[in-house]
């Protein structure tokens, strides 16, 4: 111990050895209850998200640019590379958008207490199923 | 001297309201807060028309995409949706990059080059959307 305010972070464990105390957020040594996955979720999906606007902005330049160019994005689309970047680029977009409406819902002051982030979080993630099914059988049958 | 003054306390100049104005990560306050909340409010609607949009312009050619978008209210759409889109993207990797990057200089940097790509990459899009829809 360096520093007197130390004493309060190193304690004995279990088998009665010294160890420092966890700091919070300490991922490693929490069990991860929904809320905490899906508040992290929000924030990957975003950067995802962030991402995946390289596919929008090539899509909408090789409309601008020729043929070939569309055509060659639309042949990358249709891939199965490109399938799987648009299937979780919907997945991202379907969550990053239900779970934003929930945190808009917590910015006005509602739903804080734990039955209800319960609740709200498993109605997230099933909308985000529900929602990114729905888009991607309606996006085939049009195919 | 009064007994008054030699009691120990700060001396206050600025309101309490003035002390809080420009404080926050970006220092400017709450708008950083609050821009990012209106453009999620605007991002639900517009998200919701690109996908319909998309999802009906599956597998098509360059004259059905160009058809689309050449219609004033699609092109107004996607001009919104880009703005907002870029905005919100800018606004929310800077956050991720001020809880994650700790080091001033390497922040800074981090900061500026997502804003600079966000511009950019929004101005691509602006671009090419006017040039296929006007």
């Amino acid at each position: 111990m360096r520093d007197v305010r130390d004493a309060l972070m190193v304690a004995r464990n279990t088998d009665g050895k010294l160890v420092r105390r966890p700091l919070s957020p300490h991922v490693q040594v929490y069990r991860w209850p929904l809320s905490m996955a899906l508040s992290i979720l929000h924030r990957a999906s975003g950067v995802a998200l962030s991402v995946g606007t390289l596919l929008m902005t090539w899509w909408l330049a090789a409309a601008a640019v020729s043929d070939e160019a569309f055509a060659r994005a639309q042949w990358f689309m249709g891939s199965a590379i490109g399938l799987l970047c648009l299937f979780g680029w919907t997945v991202a977009l379907m969550f990053h958008a239900f779970s934003g409406i929930r945190h808009l819902v917590w910015d006005a002051g509602y739903g804080f207490d734990a039955p209800h982030y319960n609740t709200s979080g498993w109605a997230t993630v099933i909308a985000t199923g529900v929602a990114t099914l729905l888009v991607w059988i309606i996006g085939l049958a049009v195919w | 001297m009064s007994d008054a003054s030699k009691a120990p306390h700060i001396d206050i100049m600025r309101s309490p309201l003035g002390r809080a104005r420009g404080l926050g990560s970006t220092h400017k306050g709450s708008a950083h807060w609050w821009l990012q909340r209106v453009t999620a409010v605007a991002l639900v609607p517009l998200g919701l028309w690109f996908i319909f949009s998309v999802v009906g312009l599956t597998g098509a050619t360059r004259e059905q995409m160009t058809a689309w978008i050449a219609s004033p209210v699609s092109l107004s759409l996607m001009l919104a949706l880009i703005a907002a889109t870029f905005y919100h993207m800018w606004l929310g990797l800077q956050v991720v990059i001020e809880d994650y990057v700790h080091q001033e200089s390497a922040k800074i940097v981090a900061i500026s080059a997502v804003k600079g790509l966000s511009i950019l990459l929004g101005l691509i899009c602006i671009v090419s959307a006017l040039k296929i829809g006007l």
